[in-house]
């Protein structure tokens, strides 16, 4: 597909020094103006939120002693994508860090990622040469396990040797981070895509994608695929042109989980929807961190959502009251409906409880699980039905799609 | 002291829901923008009109977990 931020990537191993600077040209001696050129862009965040990084970044530049976060926490289980820069091409995303560091006026760069991913992004380190001149100093830090620890205030929580939870914003890292210092956190995806910006300005970026997404986005693909992977598509592709991107299907598909964890249950032919946020939207879902994962007719899809909000409600980080409770009651609900166990009223209180946890929590994690189930309500209604009903079906025993790794974070003592 | 009414336009509640351990005395006192959920935490409807402001002090000044502040809106 079209390869900006993966050009130049091979078969296996790193992208060295040389190499990319060969695929993609010197990098610019940037400063400030290079803020203009990000809000011209268009580039929004690819953690999962879709903020406008220029927005973000023109925020800190105002700040006192500002710092840059690099966020390779990637809490979401089915994405693999900053794993993949970080590993693949860990020159463009340190590009794109220090970039940034210079344009807000930044001395200090904190990369959090995971451990694994530190020998290739300490090697590329070393193959840069020691600071100089004033250089911004780019620090590995070991990122924090759990879906909610990649959110921005628990990522700082955790450079702080806190606990990786949330906190209530405002005020908004920007404002308020890292040791109180204003703090640039920007996804690893995002930062790579402002080494390119850098390089080759706003004009260029929006060359491809759409309006509202411009660019390219990094998807991680799963499920029923014949190549699961990571794979660099322009914003704005049909979904239903996805699975095609990871080689084709392995068996008619049910749906597509679009978004991740957060995201939202389509219909498997894409449901006429693209990979834009102002689009999906409007029908409940989102782009998110660019997961999609295909779940073949082989899968329950009660059984599917049934583990998921189970695993969603275990990873609250256990501060609030109504994510706690809400989360906890919405997974035993589907745990009935999957089990033929359903006391009466129950279909209510699954459309209930949905409602009630949105907008409940310091952050988006209770927001996050209502969209999924939402989508999974509105999709696998005759499944729901027929499960409470007649009880567990053939597929209900197949292998789990969906990756829910053990919780292993740490919980508030709720 | 207290101002008169029409400095004291446009407050509203917010409320922290990391303090919050679901008391649920603020709903006792303001049940015109609070009310329990299934799971007895407030659900906060923001807007404080001039003529609940009273009301809305108590109900801040109830909470044992200092969940709940009245701040101007904006």
């Amino acid at each position: 597909m079209s390869g900006r931020l993966l050009g130049g990537v091979g078969p296996r191993g790193p992208v060295g020094l040389d190499r990319h600077l060969a695929v993609h040209g010197p990098m610019p001696e940037v400063a400030s103006e290079l803020i203009d050129e990000v809000t011209r862009s268009g580039l929004r965040g690819r953690g999962g939120a879709g903020f406008p990084a220029g927005i973000k970044l023109a925020a800190v530049a105002e700040g006192r002693r500002p710092v840059v976060v690099v966020n390779g926490t990637e809490g979401e289980p089915m994405s693999a994508k900053d794993h993949a820069m970080l590993i693949r091409a860990p020159h463009l995303v340190l590009d794109g860090a220090v970039a940034a560091a210079r344009a807000v006026g930044a001395r200090e760069v904190l990369l959090c990622a995971p451990p694994a991913d530190h020998a290739v992004v300490a090697a590329a380190l070393a193959e840069r040469g020691a600071g100089s001149r004033g250089r911004p100093r780019v620090t590995l830090v070991p990122s924090a396990p759990g879906y909610v620890a990649g959110e921005e205030t628990a990522v700082i929580a955790h450079l702080e040797g806190r606990a990786a939870r949330p906190r209530m914003t405002p005020p908004r890292p920007a404002q308020e981070g890292y040791r109180k210092r204003p703090t640039l956190m920007q996804n690893v995806e995002t930062l790579a895509h402002v080494g390119l910006i850098a390089r080759h300005g706003a004009s260029w970026f929006r060359e491809l994608g759409t309006a509202d997404r411009p660019g390219t986005t990094l998807v991680t693909i799963s499920g029923a695929v014949r190549g699961p992977g990571v794979y660099e598509v322009p914003s704005g592709l049909p979904l239903a042109e996805l699975a095609r991107v990871a080689g084709g299907v392995t068996e008619p598909p049910r749906a597509l989980l679009v978004g991740g964890y957060f995201g939202a249950w389509v219909d498997q032919d894409g449901a006429g929807l693209t990979l834009d946020d102002g689009e999906l939207r409007r029908h409940g879902a989102a782009v998110g961190a660019g997961v999609v994962v295909v779940l073949g007719s082989s899968a329950c899809p009660v059984a599917e959502t049934a583990r998921l909000a189970a695993y969603m409600a275990a990873e609250s980080a256990g501060q609030c009251g109504p994510c706690v409770h809400g989360l906890g009651s919405l997974a035993g609900v589907l745990d009935r409906f999957a089990t033929a166990r359903t006391v009466p009223g129950d279909g209510e209180r699954l459309v209930r409880w949905t409602e009630m946890v949105r907008g409940r929590g310091a952050c988006a994690h209770p927001d996050g699980v209502a969209r999924m189930l939402a989508s999974a309500t509105r999709l696998f209604r005759a499944e729901l039905e027929d499960h409470a009903r007649r009880g567990p079906c053939a597929r209900c025993a197949s292998a789990s799609t969906l990756v829910l790794p053990a919780a292993v974070h740490a919980r508030a003592a709720a | 002291m207290s101002r008169p009414p029409a400095e004291r336009a446009g407050e509203e509640l917010e409320l922290d829901p990391i303090a919050c351990t679901g008391h649920g005395l603020c709903a006792e006192l303001l049940p015109e923008r609070i009310v329990l959920d299934d799971w007895g935490y407030p659900m906060i409807d923001p807007p404080v009109p001039a003529s609940l402001h009273e009301h809305a002090v108590r109900a801040v000044k109830a909470c044992p977990a200092l969940a709940l502040r009245l701040r101007r809106a904006g």
